[in-house]
């Protein structure tokens, strides 16, 4: 299974990393571990929301509004901003768990989310449209060269 | 959570990584295993009252480490044993006061997994022996996990852990990582390994087990891993091992999940495998059209092929 970990906090300055030069380094070493384990699919961290986007689509209430709003970064009235994400393989949500607490946090809330399979649709969505997204995949696959 | 998933998945994360430094020290990857087992069991045991520790790792080390200090000390005398390995320990360059205080996650252990991994890839050892005990030494499944992906009884499966681990030690073979020639075939015979473990699951000839999906994503994992590992004095073993991963990822892009969210079976679906397999095919000589490296190219396509005509 695959799993999100999402890395939530407060913004913090990029002018301000060469003060914690040693998370960093702590950071890299867990991320190294997490390759040699080849439990790492992906991972990021996110620049500043000042350089960020935000859209906010029209509701069917929301009467007028044509299309969706456009908002320039940063996102000051949200305490809580994603700073940064992974993609991992595990064998459960547990192993998951047991990995993240080796992290080298200090003050973030870490969230794990398991990411959706096709077999989650199944049912619920017609198959032709599971199918479809399935050929995307696959080609998404060999497009990105992983 | 309940203990036994917590230990569970402790152990998926550790047990390489423990097995492979306790092998180091003792020279003999089924006593390795066999100690490291004794933690697990010890942690099983202890944890449920005491709750987890904050380093697991290092708790079952240290159980592991007991015990064979114990053992040697009943078995042939402590003072003569740890003399012998720490001649041992001298001959290759190690300088080590107490050879017991070399089990530890120190920058060691990614060499020790490799060399584990070497190990229980060795020539030696049948291929399905080779298989297994990958499976259960560096994957850290459980011989019952091991069975029920390969459509045998525990004891059938039990049986063959044995004899390999039992060959390995008749044959003396060396907790080591080859080096010059050798390392390219025996690399080449370690990726077979796991694209036997990947086939397994992918293929699905017998039985629609859902474990077997399991085995693709296992098989995944350990691509990766030999690629992170690999000697970086040899990057075409790296390059064999991404090369290996790219072709495992197109075929399991192909396969939808089996599990359910709550990790339920869902019966496999007719697949037309024919049809997949011409696609695999067709993107996978694109994908080594990428490749600059000729040799690398060869490699990629013959494993198309092997993967066109073998599953």
């Amino acid at each position: 299974m695959r799993v999100m970990v999402l890395v939530i906090g407060e913004e913090r300055d990029p002018s301000e990393y060469g003060e914690h030069v040693d998370e960093f380094e702590a950071m890299g070493k867990f991320n190294e571990e997490l390759v040699k384990a080849g439990v790492i699919l992906a991972g990021e961290g996110l620049a500043p929301t000042s350089q960020g986007k935000r859209l906010v689509f029209p509701g069917p209430g929301d009467a007028g509004a044509a299309g969706a709003r456009v908002l320039d970064g940063p996102f000051t009235e949200a305490k809580e901003i994603v700073g940064g994400f992974w993609i991992w393989q595990v064998s459960s949500m547990e192993e998951a768990v047991e990995w993240l607490k080796r992290a080298p946090f200090r003050g973030q809330t870490v969230d794990l989310r398991r990411i959706m399979e096709p077999a989650d649709l199944e049912g619920q969505v017609p198959q032709e449209v599971i199918d479809a997204e399935a050929r995307l995949r696959a080609q998404v696959t060999v497009a990105d060269g992983s | 959570m309940t203990v036994e998933r917590t230990v569970e998945a402790v152990w998926r994360i550790e047990s390489a990584r423990l097995i492979a430094a306790l092998a180091r020290v003792t020279g003999d990857v089924g006593l390795a295993e066999d100690l490291a087992q004794d933690a697990l069991v010890a942690a099983l045991d202890r944890w449920p009252s005491s709750s987890v520790p904050d380093n697991p790792g290092a708790w079952l080390t240290a159980v592991a480490r007991r015990r064979y200090v114990d053992g040697v000390r009943r078995q042939v005398g402590f003072e003569r044993r740890v003399a012998e390995i720490g001649r041992e320990l001298a001959v290759t360059g190690n300088q080590a006061e107490n050879p017991m205080d070399e089990i530890e996650f120190d920058e060691h252990v990614e060499d020790d997994v490799l060399r584990l991994i070497f190990t229980a890839c060795h020539p030696v050892l049948p291929r399905d022996g080779r298989v297994a005990l990958t499976l259960k030494l560096v994957g850290g499944l459980s011989t019952e996990q091991i069975a029920r992906s390969f459509l045998v009884t525990v004891p059938t499966m039990a049986a063959r852990i044995t004899r390999a681990k039992k060959s390995l030690r008749e044959a003396r073979v060396a907790f080591e990582v080859p080096v010059g020639a050798e390392l390219a075939v025996r690399f080449a015979d370690v990726l077979e390994v796991v694209y036997l473990i990947f086939n397994e699951g992918y293929a699905a000839t017998s039985g629609e087990s859902w474990y077997r999906a399991d085995l693709c994503e296992e098989a995944m994992r350990l691509g990766r891993m030999l690629a992170a590992l690999a000697p970086a004095n040899e990057p075409a073993n790296a390059s064999e091992a991404y090369g290996l991963v790219a072709l495992m990822e197109i075929q399991a892009s192909r396969i939808p999940a089996r599990t359910g969210p709550d990790g339920s079976p869902i019966t496999l679906l007719d697949q037309d495998r024919s049809r997949w397999n011409r696609l695999a095919r067709a993107e996978f000589e694109r994908a080594a059209a990428r490749t600059a490296n000729e040799t690398e190219r060869a490699h990629l396509l013959r494993r198309a092929a092997a993967c066109v005509s073998g599953s």
